[in-house]
């Protein structure tokens, strides 16, 4: 076994290119700079293209533009730039239009931190848009996580013509670490379902699906339109087809969200206690765990990829079993709070830090000790 | 003639609007130049002009106010063959300004159309950035305290190569859109316009008056002849084609064994300018070439050759999982600004652990090993310190050691930087 080492911004962007992405367009910004660095030295001999926008708004913009004309798209940037793409991620929800956007996050509010690690943005990433229509946000603990996840965000980008966010952190981002890059164990790869028959209506679709795409600049003409439309692309009042349209949004992605649940579980056998946990947090609260096994105090371990759609299931699933559940997360509470609308009956414990620094698993320890 | 106007989808604009000039003359442009259908869209955003993207059978994309440049400049730069039309109000010009001046500075072959009309026509005629100081408009008096852009001299200023400026009444107006059209690069044609449902209501608007407005602003009437330069889609793929190198990702190759390895946390403190962050690259390398999982973070200020800088390395056979130091078995105290940045690390040194401090370096109280090297009477310089450490780390086995150092120094350097960085090892071990 050979290792790599390198950034989880790097692996990001390796994730990217082996996903098939052709198109960057980003704007600076520490912690996520050197994702468009390296999407800058890896896109060019591949044939692909990589532009720095004049800013964020018009780098959205530039991956829109591409992305119907059938380009895969990547963008990169941090909670300001989250802000500033809010509406052209809006355009993107409700026009179905597949993007991939990497939030590496970093402590906020506002300008906050630019070297600091927070998961600042988890359910900004969820409600920073008009009309409350679902996106899929995927949350990788490390550097091989951010090359495996990049691949599921292109394929579920395409798949369901949706904005897909990867919710990095400055922790992972910035730390370079070795890994087995080679023997990493990725996706196949999911392209966009295009259009085959006669007439071409851009937003007719299944009533649970995404549309089928054609590109602009094709034969077919294609309208794209940031207004409420109905399948011809046009604006519509008509409420039975606006209702239609809304339902469909939801569905696509809500019916399919057991398929788009990823996780990682380490349940110990007699154990009352899950520690569950998403993002690089997960995986002091690992080394917690194992240090607890040794003390003959063993609790079992629920680490989270896929948080948006909330994997329900999942949560009802593996949470049966326990007594007693504990949420660790860097923010002062953002997750937790879908886990407990999800486990109703349950009591959820929780701990969160903010401050800039990684939760410690002495930290966790004392937490699930104090349980 | 050929047209492209949608019939099932008439323009919808109040009676005397010279939107509708406008979407005819467009028409006559693009029929005038045989544009093909399939390969050109029309990209709108909001307001009046925001409707010509239904008009046209072509492709289109309407989007979010302001930003029809940057769909635009996406889907040109995604198919270079397609002719991309851009409509915008005043509202949008006002908005995306920032769009228009990159636009103009890039120079892809987009066409922009302004549509004039010195107010909000949507939403009840309030001032935009080209209303004219005294004009009535829907915003009280603020635009009585304001002046209007001239964005055809703002143009030409941001480098457009093309810059022209008409009524929408111009009995040339197709023409001149087509010349827009046909201009390879980035190019605005301005045209001023009567908004009946809001402006002229209020203000005295008349076809002569707007000819009078063109004659009294500076002439634009085309090719800006001291910007011409090439085409940007054409100079990015120029370019972009002479980097036919992919970076592939480095591999780290198992060189040796060692025995009884227990997981090692390195932190160097140092500053700016001193290659802390090489250093720290080199005992990363030095332990992946031992097998070992490694992990490194940086910090160090947004400014260059000053500040702290630290490296802070963990080197596990275990897979690594918190990768935040906890008890540092090795500090390299190279500078005063990098110990103050990590001060409180002192404290939980553990009495086997082993720091290297530089001569000049002030460090906490602790119960550490401390080795404490005058560099400067070694005539080593400060930018090789932290290179010099580590050949002091490498030959008392601390962390790493000479087998593991020389393998990473050989990957990390070329063969001339490598064998100065050896004679600043063997200059150091031989202290």
């Amino acid at each position: 076994m050979a290792l790599s080492f390198m950034e989880g911004n790097e692996a990001l962007a390796r994730g990217a290119i082996a996903a098939g992405c052709n198109f960057f367009a980003g704007y600076p910004i520490t912690p996520a700079t050197t994702i468009f660095n390296s999407m800058l030295k890896m896109l060019p001999p591949k044939g692909g293209i990589c532009v720095q926008g004049e800013d964020e708004i018009a780098s959205m913009g530039y991956c829109i533009g591409a992305s119907m004309a059938g380009k895969k798209t990547l963008t990169a940037t941090s909670g300001p730039g989250i802000s500033l793409y809010s509406e052209q991620v809006s355009f993107a929800i409700g026009s179905e239009i597949p993007l991939v956007i990497a939030d590496v996050q970093r402590l906020g509010p506002s300008t906050g931190s630019a070297t600091r690690g927070a998961d600042s943005d988890i359910q900004f990433l969820r409600w920073g848009s008009t009309s409350g229509v679902p996106v899929i946000v995927l949350a990788p603990k490390d550097a091989l996580d951010c090359y495996i996840l990049t691949v599921h965000a292109f394929n579920y980008a395409e798949e369901f013509r949706c904005p897909v966010f990867i919710a990095s952190n400055k922790e992972i981002g910035m730390t370079k670490e070795s890994f087995d890059l080679d023997s990493a164990t990725l996706p196949p790869i999911v392209e966009r379902k295009m259009f085959s028959k006669d007439i071409y209506l851009p937003f007719e679709a299944e009533q649970d699906a995404a549309p089928p795409f054609l590109p602009i600049g094709g034969k077919t003409l294609v309208r794209q339109t940031s207004s409420t439309h109905g399948p011809d692309g046009y604006i519509t009042i008509d409420p039975e087809v606006i209702a239609k349209n809304q339902a469909r949004l939801r569905k696509k992605i809500h019916n399919a969200r057991k398929r788009i649940t990823l996780f990682e579980e380490n349940t110990k056998e007699g154990t009352d206690t899950l520690v569950i946990s998403y993002g690089v947090t997960s995986r002091a609260v690992e080394d917690a765990a194992n240090t607890l096994a040794g003390k003959g105090k063993p609790v079992s371990t629920l680490t989270l990829k896929t948080l948006w759609p909330v994997p329900r299931d999942l949560l009802l699933e593996k949470t049966r079993q326990f007594k007693q559940i504990i949420v660790i997360e860097m923010n002062l509470g953002q997750y937790v709070n879908e886990i407990r609308r999800v486990l109703c009956d349950k009591k959820v414990n929780f701990y969160g830090q903010m401050n800039g620094a990684l939760i410690s698993p002495e930290k966790i320890m004392e937490v699930i000790e104090n349980e | 003639m050929n047209s492209y106007l949608n019939k099932t989808r008439p323009p919808v604009y109040c009676p005397g609007c010279s939107h509708e000039k406008i979407t005819k003359g467009l028409d006559k442009a693009m029929a005038n130049l045989n544009l093909p259908a399939d390969k050109t869209v029309i990209v709108t955003d909001i307001g009046c002009s925001g409707l010509f993207d239904t008009f046209f059978n072509v492709h289109a994309l309407h989007g979010v106010h302001g930003r029809a440049l940057t769909y635009a400049s996406g889907l040109k730069l995604a198919d270079p063959e397609l002719n991309v039309i851009v409509t915008m109000g005043d509202g949008g010009l006002g908005i995306g300004g920032a769009h228009v001046l990159a636009s103009c500075r890039r120079n892809l072959d987009l066409t922009l159309i302004i549509l004039n009309n010195f107010n909000f026509g949507m939403t009840g005629g309030q001032y935009s950035s080209t209303t004219p100081t005294d004009a009535i408009a829907g915003s009280g008096f603020l635009n009585h305290a304001e002046i209007p852009l001239d964005i055809c001299s703002v143009a030409r200023s941001a480098g457009a190569t093309y810059v022209a400026r008409c009524s929408s009444l111009d009995a040339g107006l197709a023409e001149k859109i087509a010349g827009a059209i046909e201009h390879k690069g980035f190019s605005i044609i301005e045209t001023l316009g009567m908004c009946t449902g809001r402006y002229t209501k209020k203000n005295k608007l008349t076809p002569i008056t707007l000819d009078q407005m063109i004659m009294d602003l500076p002439e634009a009437c085309g090719v800006i002849k001291k910007n011409k330069r090439p085409e940007y889609g054409e100079r990015y793929r120029a370019l972009a084609k002479e980097r036919t190198t992919f970076p592939k990702a480095p591999v780290f190759e198992k060189k040796m064994t060692l025995e009884d390895y227990q997981r090692q946390e390195v932190v160097i403190l140092g500053s700016a300018g001193m290659r802390i962050v090489t250093a720290g690259d080199i005992v990363c390398y030095a332990g992946l070439y031992a097998g070992m999982n490694v992990s490194m973070k940086n910090d160090y200020n947004i400014t260059v050759l000053r500040g702290q800088s630290v490296s802070e390395i963990l080197i596990s056979p275990e897979k690594i999982g918190y990768a935040g130091i906890k008890s540092p078995s090795v500090i390299l105290a190279l500078s005063d600004e990098g110990v103050l940045r990590r001060k409180k690390i002192f404290a939980t040194l553990s009495p086997d652990a082993f720091i290297l401090k530089e001569k000049s370096v002030t460090i906490p109280e602790t119960c550490a090993n401390v080795l404490e090297i005058d560099f400067r009477k070694l005539k080593i310089k400060k930018q090789d310190w932290a290179l010099a450490s580590l050949g002091v780390m490498a030959k008392k086995g601390k962390t790493i050691n000479k087998k593991m150092l020389d393998h990473a120094l050989k990957s990390r350097f070329n063969e001339k930087v490598y064998l100065l960085a050896m004679e600043i090892i063997e200059k150091i071990s031989k202290v």
